[in-house]
């Protein structure tokens, strides 16, 4: 099992806002004891979802050069239980960004079923990145090929935007590119498993 | 430039907000390490919220200076020297030593820093600006 905590991205402002998905299923392993005979998606995986939305994007913001790390979690509420069938909507947005880290705010909705419509409030975090250096005690955090086939099974440079509306050029392409990734991508201190 | 109390109840929020205390809790003579529970990441966090708040520049370090506590130079046995507690005093100008000084073991200086040296410090970047 790899640590994955969203399906996609679906909509994507480089440095500014992000929203992705995922789709709770009884088949993932951690459903069937929590808990027996009423299944729910524990809100600590919800947030590791919402890291995975808001580092990714933070980490696109630096231009992957540095290891961007869960560092805390400020201000986490949650309205509803996640359960099997529903659709989480996560949407991200960057509230501060600088060189040593960066404040993410993240909201959580169950989508209506049958698609229409705003969805239910599920859950909302502020999240707290540090930035560190490699060098600075974080070791590798991901083999490159790695972080290069998450990126795309992520689908964000599929639709991924600047503030003018531009769209984006993915961050690899090259050996180089991909070997620059290496040095650089780190995610997320629970994400940072993802790959073990 | 915004009084004392109006710097305070800023500084106030933002340590709410940052450490997920009360705000009964943060009374001026509380210490940021021992009686609100910051630890070193808190201070990254709350740097940013200060410096959105006041609209002011926090460089790194200015606030914490982990480096003259750690520095060889200025620490023998654990214990900050005489050189290490100018080198404090000149970077920090809004905390009182005294109480420190009068047993300047490093893991002491934890808990020197208070919420009214905050509004000190914040005060001290506002006349500057």
């Amino acid at each position: 099992m790899r640590w994955f905590w969203i399906d996609r991205f679906d909509a994507f402002v480089r440095a500014k806002s992000g929203s992705a998905v995922k789709n709770v299923s009884l088949s993932e392993d951690h459903l069937h004891d929590h808990f027996p005979g009423y299944a729910v998606m524990p809100n600590s995986l919800v947030v590791e979802g919402m890291a995975q939305t808001g580092g990714l994007i933070v980490a696109d913001a630096i231009n992957f050069q540095k290891r961007v790390v869960l560092a805390k979690v400020a201000a986490a509420q949650f309205h509803r239980d996640a359960v099997p069938g529903d659709t989480i909507l996560f949407d991200a947005t960057v509230l501060d960004l600088k060189p040593a880290g960066s404040l993410v705010h993240v909201t959580t909705r169950i989508a209506d079923r049958g698609g229409d419509g705003e969805g239910f409030p599920q859950g909302e975090a502020e999240l707290f990145f540090a930035h560190i250096d490699p060098g600075e005690g974080v070791p590798l955090l991901f083999e490159p090929e790695q972080f290069v086939r998450w990126l795309t099974q992520m689908k964000m440079y599929d639709i991924g935007v600047d503030e003018q509306g531009n769209r984006l050029d993915p961050p690899w392409g090259t050996e180089a590119a991909v070997s620059g990734l290496a040095l650089s991508s780190g995610l997320t201190g629970a994400g940072a498993t993802a790959f073990k | 430039m915004p009084s004392r109390d109006e710097i305070f109840e800023k500084v106030k929020t933002a340590l709410v907000d940052a450490l997920g205390v009360d705000e009964d809790d943060v009374a001026p003579s509380a210490t940021m390490v021992g009686d609100l529970g910051a630890e070193s990441i808190d201070f990254l966090d709350i740097v940013f919220r200060l410096e959105k708040a006041f609209g002011i520049k926090i460089p790194r370090g200015e606030l914490f200076p982990e480096e003259v506590l750690s520095s060889a130079d200025f620490v023998v046995n654990g214990k900050v020297n005489a050189a290490g507690i100018e080198a404090l005093k000149a970077r920090m100008p809004f905390v009182d030593l005294a109480k420190f000084e009068a047993n300047p073991m490093v893991q002491n200086f934890a808990n020197t820093l208070t919420v009214e040296d905050m509004v000190r410090y914040v005060q001290m970047k506002l006349a500057a600006n």
